[in-house]
């Protein structure tokens, strides 16, 4: 019998925060709930990245999902925002979503976990003390620095795309 | 005691949520933030194996970062053009986006 550390309990209570969060994404059905629903989850992944020890992405998650993309999304909400606030986050009308999506879903996640279940990972006793950053910064401009340039590129071209795809560009 | 499975678990439930959502769900912002749920359990399983089976090597953290960037590329150019769309349209249901259909 394996005994319950306080550790599990911790990491029980963030995967269900993480999992109540992106349930209630879904089945709020006021959209600015659902944002703020969405900002919990990623506060709670935030968490499960400070729990495996990957300090240096949780507060990269905070400040780009929590900082960034949650308000982008809220103040995309406030521009779309329709008269009845209470029913935006209405789920499909179409039969056709129901009938063929949720057996499919349902065979997906099944088969993934029983792989799951079924794979043997090669569990190496995890390091001492070591966030990584340092290896990270080393990677970043050693083996990988040309796909860092293209994600650099990418958010630069992406950025502009936005806005001139927002603001629609000018045609003389 | 909790390991790599139980990490891996919680991606794959976060991952079928975001799934049921971008399914179900008529508002087109919504799905985009089903796809960030989606894309944050792909990071918990990138993070979790870095963790258990090859912290030596750091590409789990490296990985996790680049997935990180693409999805901020992709919710900026997303809603970019779902804000486009209700400047034509005067709709974010997805099934009014029928620009394309004959």
């Amino acid at each position: 019998m394996e005994t319950f550390t306080f550790a599990d309990f911790v990491f029980i209570l963030i995967a269900v925060v993480t999992v109540g969060g992106g349930l209630g994404v879904i089945f709020s059905r006021n959209i600015i709930h659902a944002a703020l629903c969405l900002v919990v989850s990623f506060v709670g992944v935030a968490a499960v990245y400070f729990s495996l020890s990957a300090g240096f992405l949780g507060v990269i998650q905070i400040m780009v999902y929590v900082g960034a993309i949650a308000v982008l999304i809220i103040f995309a909400i406030m521009l779309v925002m329709e008269r009845d606030v209470r029913k935006t986050n209405m789920f499909s009308r179409n039969w056709f979503n129901y009938v063929f999506g949720i057996p499919i879903i349902g065979c997906v996640i099944v088969s993934m976990l029983v792989a799951l279940q079924k794979s043997h990972f090669p569990v190496s006793p995890p390091p001492a003390v070591d966030d990584g950053v340092g290896q990270l910064a080393e990677l970043m401009l050693g083996d990988y620095v040309v796909p860092f340039e293209a994600a650099a590129i990418l958010l630069l071209v992406a950025v502009i795309g936005a806005i001139i795809m927002a603001k629609g560009a000018e045609t003389k | 005691m909790i390991g790599l499975t139980e990490y891996l678990i919680l991606g794959t439930i976060l991952f079928g949520i975001g799934l049921l959502g971008i399914v179900i769900k008529r508002h087109a912002i919504a799905i985009l933030m089903s796809v960030e749920l989606m894309l944050n359990a792909v990071n918990i399983n990138f993070i979790a194996i870095h963790r258990f089976v090859a912290s030596s090597l750091g590409t789990g953290q490296l990985f996790a970062v680049f997935v990180i960037v693409v999805a901020a590329a992709e919710v900026a150019v997303g809603l970019a053009l779902i804000i486009a769309m209700y400047k034509k349209r005067k709709s974010v249901k997805l099934d009014d986006f029928d620009l394309l259909k004959l």
